[in-house]
C-alpha cells in the first residue's frame, strides 16, 4: 500500500515553520462551554417542566431550607471575584500574590462542596424518594461535580503559578484565563440554579 | 496574542510510522485521522448491513421464524444505533471533514489536532462497547431511540453498556464539533473571505453548531436514564410519578437535529461534487448558504413532529407542523440549486456523478414524505408504521450513504493518487439503485396499508410485498462486493491520476495527489472563486 503514502516530502522552507496564527484556544473553550450550558439547559427544562405538569404524591417533601444555600451562592460570588485578583496580581508579574488568591478560591470552592454535602445529609428526602427529591440530587450533583473539577484545576494552576519555574506567567496566562473562564460559568450556572431550584 | 507553529509538529510527524501503519497510530495528521473515520465508520456500517440483511430475512416470512422476537428487537436496535452512531455520523462529518476542512480553509491542520485524534480514537473502543452490549445477559432492545418505559423494564444490563457507548459517541462528536467550528471561523488563511468558502465549509459550520448546542442535552438525557436504571430513581418512570414525555422531547431536541447532523454535510459535499462533473458554477451560492444556515435554526425548532401521538396539545401540533412545514423552503432551494447547476452543463456521467444523482432523486422523494409526515392528520395514520421506515431510509441511505459513495468515487484520486474503475463504478450505482429503491419504495405502500414497524411478525396478506423488499435488502448486500473489489484493485494497480484528474478548482486539488503531510508546498493558494468553471480566473499565491 506504497500508494497510500505521501511520497513527497515537505521542503522544509523557513516560512513554512514560523508561521504565526491566532491564539483560539478559548474560542474552543468558550464553545466547550457552550455545549455544556446546553446540558444544564437540558436538566433546566425537564426540571421546570416536572414542576409545571407532574404533581408530586400527597406528604412529599419540597420546601428547602434557605440559609445554607444562601451561604453558599455568596461563597461561590466571592470566589469569582478572587480569582479574577489572582489574573489581575499575575498580569502585574506578582505571581506569589497570585498564588495565594488562587490558593484562597480553591478554599472557598472546597468550602462550597462541604457546605453542599452538609446540606444533602441534613434534607428530609433521599435520591429515589420522589421526583422532586431525583431531579434536586441530580442538578446539584451534576453542579457539584463541575465544582469538584473546578477547585481540581485552581489547585493545579496554583501550584503551575508559583514564583520560581512555575509555567504560569503573565506570558502564559491562557491556563489561569481558562480556568478563570470555567469557573465564572460554573457560578453562573448555580446563580440560575440556585433561583429556580430554591427560590422559585 | 500568536502563538507559533514551530518545529515541533513537523518533529512529531516524522516519529510516527510510515505506510499504512500510520492508519493505526495516535497520528495528528487530519487526513490520516479523515481516513480513520471513514475506514473504521465502514467497518461498522458492514456490521450494521449485516444486522439489515437479517432483519430482511426475518420479514421475508410473516412468522417469526429466523429468529425469536427478542432477539429481532435487539438487532433492529443494534441496527438503527450502529448505522446512526458510527457509519454516518462519523463518516459524513469526521471523515470527510476532517479530510476537506483544512484544505478549504487553507491550513495545514485542523485547529486542535490533539483534540481531533482524541475525538477520532474514543470511537473504536465505544464501537466495540456497543457491538459487546448484544453479547451480554439482557441487550438492548427498546430501539435506537430507547424510549423508557420500555428501556427501563427490559432486562437492563445491555442497556447499561449501550448508553455509556451513545455517550462516548457523543462527547466524540462534541469534540469534532468544536474542532470544526474553530477550524472554520478561525484558521481561514489571511485574505480568504467567509463567503468564499466552498459549501461543504458552511455544510459543516452549521452542523457543527448543531452538534454543539444540541448533542449536550441528549447526553443530559442518557444520564437521567442511566439513573433510572441503576439508582431506581424515576424521572421516567410513571409508576414512580416520573414523565416518559419529557424523555421523548430532550430525546428529540437532540434527534431531530441529528437527523440535520447527517444530511446537512452530505448537501455540502454534493454541492461541491456537482459543479465539478458539470463543469459549471454552483448555482445560488449566496441563497445555499442562507438555506443552510435556515435549516440549522429550523431544525432546533421542530423535534416534536415526531411525538404527534405522544399526547402533544393542541397548539404544540400546530407549531410543530407549521414550523416543519417551513424546513421545505430553503431544502427546496437547495434542490432547484443542484438541478439549475446541472442545466446545460458539460455533465460527464461518471461514478460520483451517478452517485450524485441518485442521491437527488432519492432525496427529493424521502423529503416529499417528509413533507406529508408533518401533517398531523397523516402522521397520525402512518406512526409507527413502515411508511416512516421508507422515509427515513430515504433520506439517510437515499439520501447520505449515495453521497459518502460519490464522494469515495470523487475523492479517491486525492487521497491515493490512482483512479478507480468506472466499470466496476457503474455496476456498483446500478445495483446500489436498483436494489435501494426496491427495498424502501414497497415499504410506503406497506406503512400505508398499516404494516407497524419494530415488529416481528406481520399479516399474511404482506407477504409477497415484504419479498419484494428483502430482494432489494438482497441486491444492496450484495453491491457492496464490486465496490470493495474496486477499492482493493484501484489501490494495488489503477492507473494514475495526476494531481487533478477532475481538473477541479476547489483548494485540495491545486497541491499533488496524495498530499504532503502538511498538505502544501510552501503558502496555501488562495481561491476566491471555488466554483469559477468557464470563467478565466487566477489563483493567487
Amino acid at each position: 500500500m506504497t500508494s497510500l503514502d505521501s511520497s513527497k516530502e515537505i521542503k522544509k522552507n523557513d516560512s513554512n515553520l514560523s508561521e504565526n496564527h491566532e491564539d483560539f484556544r478559548m474560542f474552543g473553550l468558550i464553545t466547550f462551554l457552550i455545549a455544556d450550558g446546553m446540558t444544564f439547559a437540558g436538566f433546566f427544562a425537564a426540571y421546570l417542566t416536572y414542576k409545571a405538569v407532574n404533581p408530586l404524591p400527597d406528604g412529599a417533601i419540597y420546601e428547602l431550607e434557605l440559609p445554607i444555600p444562601t451561604l453558599n451562592t455568596i461563597l461561590l460570588l466571592v470566589s469569582s471575584a478572587t480569582f479574577h485578583k489572582a489574573g489581575k496580581a499575575l498580569l502585574k508579574n506578582k505571581n506569589s500574590d497570585a498564588q495565594k488568591w488562587l490558593i484562597g478560591t480553591a478554599l472557598l470552592g472546597i468550602t462550597f462542596l462541604i457546605c453542599q454535602l452538609f446540606e444533602y445529609f441534613n434534607l428530609p428526602f433521599g435520591l429515589t424518594d420522589n421526583l422532586f427529591a431525583s431531579t434536586f440530587y441530580a442538578l446539584t450533583g451534576f453542579h457539584g461535580l463541575h465544582v469538584t473539577l473546578g477547585t481540581l484545576m485552581i489547585l493545579i494552576i496554583s501550584w503551575q503559578t508559583r514564583s520560581n519555574g512555575g509555567r504560569i506567567t503573565n506570558k502564559n496566562m491562557f491556563p489561569l484565563e481558562a480556568v478563570e473562564l470555567y469557573w465564572h460559568f460554573v457560578d453562573g450556572i448555580w446563580v440560575i440554579l440556585f433561583i429556580i431550584l430554591y427560590l422559585l | 496574542m500568536t502563538i507559533s507553529i514551530d518545529n515541533q509538529n513537523s518533529n512529531n510527524n516524522s516519529l510516527q510510522p510510515k505506510g499504512w501503519l500510520r492508519y493505526l497510530s495516535f497520528s495528528l495528521d487530519h487526513k490520516v485521522i479523515g481516513i480513520q473515520y471513514l475506514v473504521c465508520g465502514f467497518l461498522f456500517y458492514l456490521i450494521g448491513g449485516t444486522l439489515a440483511s437479517a432483519i430482511r430475512i426475518e420479514l421475508a416470512s410473516p412468522m417469526s421464524d429466523f429468529m425469536p422476537r427478542d432477539v429481532y428487537n435487539q438487532v433492529l436496535t443494534l441496527h438503527g444505533t450502529i448505522m446512526i452512531f458510527l457509519w454516518i455520523v462519523p463518516v459524513v462529518n469526521g471523515a470527510f471533514g476532517n479530510y476537506l476542512i483544512p484544505f478549504y480553509v487553507g491550513a495545514r491542520d485542523m485547529a486542535f489536532p490533539r483534540l481531533n485524534a482524541v475525538a477520532f480514537w474514543l470511537i473504536p473502543p465505544s464501537g466495540l462497547m456497543l457491538v459487546a452490549s448484544y453479547f451480554v445477559e439482557g441487550a438492548a432492545q427498546a430501539g435506537w431511540t430507547a424510549y423508557p418505559p420500555l428501556s427501563i423494564t427490559t432486562p437492563q444490563s445491555g442497556q447499561i453498556i449501550w448508553i455509556m457507548s451513545v455517550l462516548l459517541l457523543g462527547g466524540s462528536s462534541i469534540f469534532g464539533g468544536i474542532n470544526f467550528i474553530a477550524t472554520i471561523i478561525k484558521l481561514r488563511r489571511p485574505g480568504l473571505k467567509l463567503m468564499q468558502l466552498p459549501m461543504y465549509c458552511w455544510a459543516m459550520l452549521g452542523t457543527s453548531l448543531l452538534v454543539v448546542l444540541s448533542t449536550p442535552v441528549l447526553a443530559g438525557t442518557l444520564i437521567l436514564l442511566s439513573f433510572d436504571i441503576v439508582a431506581h430513581t424515576g424521572f421516567f418512570n410513571p409508576v414512580l410519578g416520573g414523565n416518559v414525555v419529557v424523555y421523548q422531547h430532550l430525546f428529540w431536541f437532540y434527534s431531530h437535529p441529528a437527523v440535520y447532523i447527517m444530511v446537512l454535510p452530505a448537501f455540502g459535499l454534493v454541492s461541491e461534487i456537482l459543479p465539478v462533473h458539470s463543469r459549471k458554477p454552483l448555482f445560488g451560492y449566496t441563497t445555499m448558504v442562507f438555506s443552510i444556515m435556515g435549516i440549522v435554526v429550523l431544525g432546533l425548532v421542530v423535534w416534536a413532529h415526531h411525538m404527534f401521538t405522544s399526547g402533544t396539545p393542541p397548539w404544540m401540533r400546530l407549531f410543530f407542523t407549521i414550523a416543519t412545514a417551513f424546513i421545505a423552503v430553503p431544502t427546496g432551494i437547495k434542490f432547484f440549486n443542484w438541478v439549475a447547476t446541472l442545466w446545460g452543463g458539460k455533465i460527464s456521467l461518471n461514478s460520483a456523478m451517478l452517485f450524485s444523482c441518485g442521491f437527488i432523486i432519492n432525496f427529493v422523494f424521502g423529503g416529499i414524505t417528509g413533507v406529508a409526515l408533518a401533517q398531523v392528520p397523516f402522521d397520525i395514520h402512518v406512526h409507527d408504521t413502515y411508511f416512516v421506515v421508507a422515509h427515513f431510509h430515504y433520506i439517510v441511505y437515499g439520501g447520505t450513504v449515495f453521497i459518502i459513495f460519490s464522494s469515495i468515487y470523487h475523492w479517491f484520486p486525492k487521497v491515493t493518487g490512482k483512479l478507480m474503475s468506472e466499470k466496476l463504478g457503474i455496476i456498483h450505482f446500478a445495483i446500489t439503485f436498483i436494489g435501494f429503491n426496491l427495498c424502501f419504495a414497497p415499504q410506503h405502500w406497506l406503512g400505508l396499508n398499516g404494516m407497524p414497524r419494530r415488529v416481528a411478525e406481520y399479516d399474511p396478506q404482506f407477504q409477497f410485498v415484504n419479498q419484494i423488499s428483502s430482494f432489494g435488502a438482497l441486491l444492496m448486500a450484495v453491491s457492496t462486493i464490486p465496490f470493495l473489489i474496486n477499492i482493493f484493485l484501484s489501490i494495488k494497480n489503477g492507473k494514475d491520476s495526476g494531481d487533478n484528474p477532475w481538473n477541479a478548482l476547489t483548494p485540495e486539488w491545486l497541491t499533488s495527489s496524495p498530499p504532503p503531510v502538511e498538505n502544501w508546498e510552501g503558502e496555501a493558494p488562495l481561491v476566491k472563486e471555488p466554483y469559477g468553471y468557464g470563467k478565466s480566473i487566477s489563483i493567487e499565491n
